[in-house]
């Protein structure tokens, strides 16, 4: 080992952000762990609203209404994730080839990440809703006046266990561009040599993509999935742009927790939802992060 | 593979030309995927059209038929209700915004050049867990930060409002501040000249100011631009710790846009007013932004 | 949602507002009467205490930030030393509203006074010791003598009187469009749901896709209230609330039945959807009926609709002789940063002009009964003549009946149901609801 006074300065010159992560991370989901184990009767019925312990995880867990919200949450997010990835990866292989106006088409389909969810939500309430025919609007208007009545939807609003995946097309418009931009940086940096390479072989385009440049963007991919997966899981601001923030029809997790702590006034459910939807997102993200650890401290 | 580099992405490495030997198929293919790459623009900007033109239109001139169609009149009304109703809190957002986006980036150089190139004993393990710290649900901290930061305000009566709001977006900047720094510095920071600063007798701090600093311009452009963004955008943290007198632009906009408010014209000036300030980021710095989002992910 | 009426209706509440505006200015200095004695003693400092009031609604739009304008007007010459601060959150029945109130409470932040629906929603309030009582004010203002004691009963917790009630809606009224039914030949008002539904399947026949207008949850919320009040009857319906009645049996089957009949004629609403968007409908003429609260007169007056050639309204049908009522009301938060300032606008919202002022602007009629009527439109002149007469039930998609949690229980179940359409579920759900927030 190093000197102590070598490495000292280093671990002083952290300290501060250590402590600020250490309370404002750790600290307050300790807190929050503490408060979702807690016993709470109500004053004026005395009847039992949480009974304590690891039993408000499973009274929870177990209420048909927090399983459609979780049902709801697999559905956007696999819709989500699978939504970004085809559209990020379909505009960057039209686009890494240097196309005129680059730029242009970049900057394009990259823009609605500029939008917060609270702003876009405004516009997809509107192009989203359920009225049809002579009392259409938003798509469903677009699709009657351009002659496909047929298209019309009831959106999220369908009587549907999938209705979620439409509450995915906002989120998708958002976020295909961030992967788009991932997968282009991805193209951009394998070799020029490695194509040449694969023509010379008499490889053809598809090929070419097939075996030499995907198996190359699979970090890639990975960190993509990681990103719009933990950012489908907190997902709150669009939903409560969209839907109101009453709607059973496209409650999630996020959103229930909203509820909880102040229409129902129970901080202890809230606080438990809060904390499954950490794990939820641990355990995504957790092996993720060993596994970059890990290779880290392989490649030195 | 670590893409650190801040540099433009598409200066990077050059894009390959195009299948210059082939000049037929070249066409077909270059057609086909022109109209490709305009179809998906279209559909992309679909929604922004919509902002646009109800924006302009004059009230008496919205009719749900008519929605999807240009404006025969311009009216520039809603524009001026939105701006007259989001105007004290675009201010705010903008303090919010710029001071969060600074000290997170200050916080986030220092801790990146430690975790780089000053490692202390157990540092990766502390830089894993400050990563982790990038991917919480903020759900899971909010109830107890409502707590915490009330018991605060008590001796600290200014810590409210915009103030109350850098202090969560700085501290929750730290993370990703930290891991975009750590990587621009491992990468454009050569091991050699620090060891060459340390035989010279150069103390931590004064190796940072003369060699490490000076380099982290576009490190800082990078992480600036993405607190700012997440900072103005942020919904969340806004609904639960302020309000409409002393919140940020989203929370005021989402007021603006609430169910009964039947003014169409000002409610999409309203997001385009709020959107702003971030669409000009990017269109400025969009290429910057890029290679932002590489260093921050891309590992 | 029709958007072209709302931005018609734009034009036209500017005018009304103009107008309002002009009319409270000129009551107030014109017309120097007895109400605004009374609240010259009650406040504590003639011109008022000074400083900020910071007052929290959710009458952010349309006929309620008119009345909300008028209101204001009149405090401003009534109290001149006091500046009037507009909290207003916009959308959903205040649900939005009491939500970021809640937070604002649990942070310490409480404005000067605040918007609640008099009734069970108070008592949120008052069991966390978040808004102190104001016997004093209400005394001031008349005590019984001006105000009805049914009202004030239900204002009473444990002997205190916890908000000033401001003013009166009526939630159980069908709002009709005159030309639809006209079209389908129906001229008599039907006497029970079942002689409802059997109108709209005229005007289904007759050509009107969608007889019947909802908008987003809470308004589905309001209509099964209205439907339980007409299958149970006043007393049964109460009883849902103190328990005497049971949330599984046989009535409430047959209203939830009934319920289901209903929305099978309705329009496909979006959750996130307030109320205006249903009522245009009316309006408009893309939908015969509305269930709303009697604040959609007001919407008719902005858009210039008259009643009678353009619509008509009937209480929901077998409901005719029972008022199910909620009354806005203000409150003195613990912690007011500007009590004295509270206490003049709490003088104001209880006084004879404020009232008269509001409730002209808003549509509502007065919480006072000695604010004469005449001076009322029809619509209103008949509710407060219904008020005084019929029996009074309390609403629950207003928290007149139900706490906050409960109501957002009783929200979600009809949320849940508006999608799936399952009976036995939201019978299910109403029961667990009951069994889990009645005390």
């Amino acid at each position: 080992m190093r000197k102590i006074r070598t490495w000292l300065p280093g671990l002083l010159l952290v300290l501060p952000s250590i402590i600020l992560i250490g309370v404002f991370v750790y600290g307050l989901i300790g807190q929050t762990i503490n408060t979702s184990l807690l016993r709470t009767q109500d004053f004026v019925t005395d009847k039992i609203t949480n009974p304590g312990g690891i039993a408000n995880y499973t009274a929870l867990l177990g209420s048909d209404r927090y399983q459609h919200a979780l049902w709801n949450l697999l559905v956007l997010t696999v819709v989500f994730i699978v939504g970004t990835m085809i559209f990020g990866l379909l505009w960057a292989i039209l686009l890494e080839r240097g196309v005129f106006a680059e730029g242009i088409f970049r900057s394009i389909y990259l823009f609605p990440m500029a939008v917060s969810f609270i702003a876009a939500g405004v516009v997809w309430r509107w192009l989203l809703s359920p009225a049809r025919d002579d009392q259409a609007v938003g798509l469903n208007q677009l699709f009657v006046q351009l002659g496909v009545p047929g298209l019309q939807s009831d959106w999220w609003s369908a009587n549907s266990r999938m209705s979620m995946a439409a509450m995915a097309i906002p989120a998708i418009w958002q976020l295909s561009g961030y992967v788009m931009a991932l997968f282009l940086a991805g193209f951009r940096g394998i070799s020029a040599d490695q194509r040449e390479a694969a023509r010379v072989d008499g490889a053809t385009e598809f090929q070419l993509y097939r075996h030499v440049l995907f198996p190359q963007l699979s970090p890639v991919a990975l960190s993509a999935l990681i990103i719009v997966g933990h950012m489908s899981m907190k997902m709150f601001d669009l939903i409560y742009a969209i839907a109101g923030p009453n709607s059973y029809q496209a409650e999630v997790p996020a959103t229930l927790m909203w509820i909880q702590l102040f229409p129902q006034g129970d901080p202890v459910a809230a606080a438990t939802n809060a904390v499954i939807i950490l794990v939820i997102v641990a355990i995504l993200v957790v092996p993720y992060l060993v596994h970059t650890h890990r290779t880290e401290q392989r490649d030195g | 593979m670590s893409t650190a580099t801040a540099a433009p992405v598409d200066q990077a490495v050059p894009a390959p030309a195009g299948d210059g030997g082939r000049p037929r198929r070249f066409t077909v293919r270059a057609g086909l995927r022109y109209t490709l790459l305009i179809i998906f623009a279209i559909i992309v900007l679909m929604p922004l059209y919509v902002l646009l033109v109800t924006s302009l239109k004059p009230a008496s001139a919205i009719s749900a038929d008519q929605a999807w169609r240009l404006p025969v009149e311009i009216s520039t009304a809603g524009w001026a209700e939105a701006w007259g109703r989001l105007s004290p809190s675009l201010y705010r957002s903008l303090i919010l915004a710029v001071c969060a986006a600074v000290l997170s980036s200050i916080l986030g150089s220092l801790n990146g050049f430690v975790f780089a190139r000053w490692k202390f004993p157990g540092s990766n393990v502390v830089f894993t867990l400050f990563l982790f710290g990038m991917f919480i649900p903020y759900q899971a901290v909010m109830i107890p930060l409502q707590g915490m930061l009330l018991d605060a305000q008590a001796f600290l009566p200014w810590l409210d409002g915009i103030p109350r709001l850098i202090l969560v977006h700085t501290v929750y900047g730290i993370p990703i501040c930290t891991l975009i720094f750590r990587n621009y510095y491992a990468t454009a920071v050569p091991v050699e000249i620090l060891e060459a600063a340390k035989v010279d007798g150069a103390g931590m701090l004064r190796t940072y100011a003369s060699i490490i600093f000076p380099v982290s311009i576009p490190g800082f452009v990078v992480t600036l631009i993405w607190q700012f963004t997440s900072a103005w955008n942020d919904f969340l943290f806004a609904l639960f710790l302020t309000n409409a007198q002393n919140g940020p632009v989203t929370y005021v906009l989402n007021e603006l846009a609430g169910g009964q408010n039947p003014n169409y014209a000002s409610i999409m000036a309203g997001v385009l007013v709020a959107s702003l300030p971030t669409l000009i980021v990017y269109v400025v710095l969009g290429r910057w932004f890029i290679s932002g989002l590489m260093s921050g992910s891309v590992k | 949602m029709d958007r072209r009426s709302l931005f018609i209706s734009l034009g036209a509440a500017a005018v009304v507002a103009g107008l309002s505006a002009c009319s409270s200015g000129t009551q107030t200095t014109g017309d120097p009467g007895a109400g605004s004695s009374d609240e010259q003693n009650a406040s504590s400092k003639p011109g008022g205490a000074g400083g900020d009031v910071g007052v929290f609604t959710w009458w952010a739009d349309g006929s309620e930030k008119l009345g909300l304008e008028a209101l204001q007007g009149v405090f401003k010459s009534e109290f001149p030393n006091d500046t009037f601060v507009n909290l207003a959150v916009a959308g959903g029945a205040g649900s939005n509203a009491k939500a970021k109130l809640a937070a604002d409470l649990a942070n310490n932040n409480p404005p000067d006074s605040f918007q609640g629906h008099a009734g069970a929603e108070l008592l949120d309030y008052i069991s966390k010791g978040q808004i102190v009582a104001v016997n004093d004010i209400i005394d001031a203002l008349g005590g019984t003598g001006v105000f009805p004691e049914s009202l004030l009963s239900k204002l009473t917790v444990k002997e205190s009187i916890y908000s000033v009630p401001s003013n009166i809606h009526r939630a159980n009224v069908v709002w009709t469009n005159t030309q639809l039914l006209a079209k389908a030949k129906i001229t008599d008002t039907p006497a029970n749901i079942a002689a409802w539904i059997a109108d709209m399947d005229k005007l289904r026949s007759a050509g009107v896709a969608t007889p019947l207008a909802v908008s987003g949850s809470w308004t589905q919320v309001q209509l099964l209230e209205t439907v339980l009040l007409s299958d149970l009857g006043t007393e049964a319906y109460t009883g849902l609330f103190s328990g005497e009645t049971t949330w599984d049996g046989p009535e409430v089957t047959k209203a939830v039945d009934n319920f289901g009949k209903l929305l099978s004629y309705a329009n496909k609403a979006s959750d996130g959807d307030d109320w205006p968007v249903a009522t245009d409908m009316v309006i408009d003429g893309k939908a015969a009926y509305n269930v709303m609260g009697d604040w959609a007169v007001a919407q008719f007056a902005d858009k210039k609709k008259e009643e009678g050639k353009d619509w008509g309204w009937f209480p929901v049908p077998g409901t005719d002789g029972t008022f199910d009522f909620l009354a806005d009301s203000f409150t003195l938060p613990k912690g007011a940063k500007n009590p004295g300032g509270a206490k003049d606008w709490l003088t104001l919202v209880g006084g004879a002009a404020g009232q008269k002022a509001f409730s002209l602007a808003k549509g509502s009629i007065p919480a006072r009964i000695d604010v004469p009527a005449d001076e009322f439109p029809a619509y209103q002149q008949k509710a407060m003549e219904s008020f005084k007469s019929d029996k009074i039930a309390s609403s629950i998609a207003h928290g007149a009946a139900v706490n906050q949690a409960w109501l957002s229980d009783i929200t979600t179940a009809v949320s849940k149901f508006y999608g799936g359409k399952d009976a036995a579920a939201l019978i299910k759900d109403l029961t667990a609801a009951a069994e889990k927030n009645r005390g």
